[in-house]
């Protein structure tokens, strides 16, 4: 997998090779277990590869990145902190900010509190997660994600525990980020029309062992708005992409 | 909803220490027991007004050697917690000893400590603190076993160092089991003190009651006892408030109710 302009190739799980141009948005969707998760796991640096090599931005995978930002299928936010701490956490941990915390705080909540009302979260910052309901938790966890900066935002199945209309929702806000910060996104989840509504590529992985087995540019211009989800084009691709993942009818 | 309120938490528990004592005087005098087996609260109350110089004297001593170790404790507890919890070579190392060192009856090692530190409040301090400490270990370590494996990936993948998942996940959520084991840690600590004094000492409530005793006078005893009551009473509820203000996160269900 190559992240950033250089070329640069990776092998993941099982003869996984795949590459993405800096502010490329892809989808790697996937029946359950396929490894998809797994895959995530491997490009965060979380887990160390067992052979091949990964490459981010021409560089050698050794560990976690600072460039990356990552969110899961559950917030994970951390219950003692606000909305606005909750956000700020990456800060506190990644250089340089983490040396500039102290002197510069309010500068940095003033931004932390701006991406959240990007969000729509401008009345909630004060709010524990437990005040918070799912899709604004979730929300919460995508802006700790970016505030950082990062170039490359991993998504584990991010809307995954939503209802279908939150989920819609959260596209559109994610859609939105992901335009105006030009960040490359790798999105891994089971929803094809979310793969097909946000991604410009989408990947195919197969069961067991996981690997690629195709891989589908969606030629609908983006951004996309929500309506285009209901075009004969929009459904033909989605169509495509379920066949090939099989499975028992 | 507010009177209602009122009503559990101040009422009804007055209403049964009330209860409790004029039970007690009743079967006091109705079968006539003999002071010197069971005084009655009036003849309990009445000592510890005549003797409330001496009451309180020596419950101030009982007071500060029992925060003195129960303080120690708490350092301690946190220290070597974390420790236990901060990898599984230490925790199995140490668990063992520990376990065996908390089932020693801390009796036993009070004849040793005056033995070291002669009579006075040394012997005091460290008996509330040995036999405080234990409980804050076991639930500083059992807050860090049990961190969900989740929120530290969330930190680890910014490339965050063991210290920083600490710092920020590991401590922040064991602190309710912290927090918790501190009541425990308190009365423990009370006992400890109270038994050291009884065992050796020249000053405190426990010696105090020992003296009494020796006199037959026994309603300064409950005099005693029942100082003891109140005193543990009023260090768990601090106690207990600490608790609330520094995990109130913790409790998110019963502070909105």
């Amino acid at each position: 997998m190559a992240y950033g302009r250089g070329a640069a190739a990776v092998r993941a799980i099982d003869e996984v090779t795949l590459g993405i141009a800096a502010g490329e948005f892809i989808a790697v969707v996937g029946p359950s277990g396929c490894g998809k998760s797994s895959l995530m796991r491997l490009i965060s640096g979380l887990h160390p590869p067992l052979g091949g090599t990964l490459t981010v931005e021409g560089k050698p995978v050794s560990g976690p990145l600072k460039s990356v930002g990552m969110a899961f299928q559950n917030s994970n936010l951390l219950p003692w902190r606000n909305a606005l701490d909750n956000v700020l956490l990456p800060l506190e941990i990644v250089e340089p900010h983490r040396g500039r915390m102290r002197s510069e705080r309010g500068a940095y909540r003033a931004k932390a509190q701006k991406l959240l009302e990007s969000v729509g979260l401008g009345g909630f910052t004060e709010k524990f997660p437990w005040e918070l309901s799912g899709g604004m938790q979730q929300r919460t966890s995508i802006c700790r994600a970016l505030i950082h900066e990062p170039e490359i935002l991993l998504l584990d199945e991010p809307f995954g525990a939503l209802d279908a209309f939150t989920r819609e929702e959260l596209w559109c806000a994610l859609r939105d980020l992901q335009a105006e910060r030009n960040v490359t996104v790798l999105l891994v989840t089971h929803d094809l029309r979310e793969a097909v509504f946000l991604a410009d590529t989408v990947y195919v992985m197969s069961s067991r062992p996981g690997r690629i087995v195709r891989r589908c540019e969606v030629g609908i211009p983006r951004p996309r708005d929500l309506e285009v989800s209901y075009t004969q084009q929009f459904q033909d691709v989605v169509h495509e992409l379920r066949q090939l993942i099989g499975g028992r009818h | 909803m507010e009177r209602r309120e009122f009503g559990i938490t101040v009422v009804s528990p007055a209403a049964f220490v009330l209860a409790l004592f004029v039970l007690w005087e009743l079967v006091c005098r109705v079968f006539s027991v003999p002071i010197t087996i069971l005084p009655a609260p009036s003849d309990v109350f009445a000592a510890m007004w005549q003797y409330r110089a001496p009451i309180a004297d020596n419950s101030f001593v009982t007071l500060w050697t029992t925060l003195a170790g129960f303080f120690i404790a708490t350092v301690f507890g946190l220290v070597l917690g974390i420790a236990v919890g901060w990898h599984r070579a230490i925790y199995a190392g140490i668990y063992p000893v520990l376990i065996g060192f908390n089932s020693i009856p801390k009796v036993a090692v009070v004849p040793v400590l005056i033995l070291w530190f002669g009579l006075g409040e040394i012997p005091a301090i460290l008996t509330a603190f040995l036999i405080s400490f234990f409980p804050i270990v076991v639930n500083v370590a059992t807050g860090l076993a049990t961190t969900e494996p989740e929120l530290e990936d969330v930190l680890r993948a910014l490339g965050a160092s063991k210290l920083d998942v600490m710092r920020k996940v590991g401590i922040p959520r064991s602190l309710p089991y912290f927090f918790g084991s501190l009541k425990v840690a308190i009365t423990l600590a009370f006992v400890g003190a109270v038994v050291s004094e009884t065992v050796g000492s020249n000053k405190g409530i426990g010696k105090l009651m020992l003296d009494a005793q020796a006199a037959f006078q026994v309603p300064i005893v409950f005099a005693g006892l029942l100082v003891l009551a109140v005193l543990g009473i009023a260090l768990y509820a601090a106690t207990a408030a600490i608790e609330t203000r520094f995990t109130g996160w913790a409790f998110r269900g019963q502070a909105n109710r």
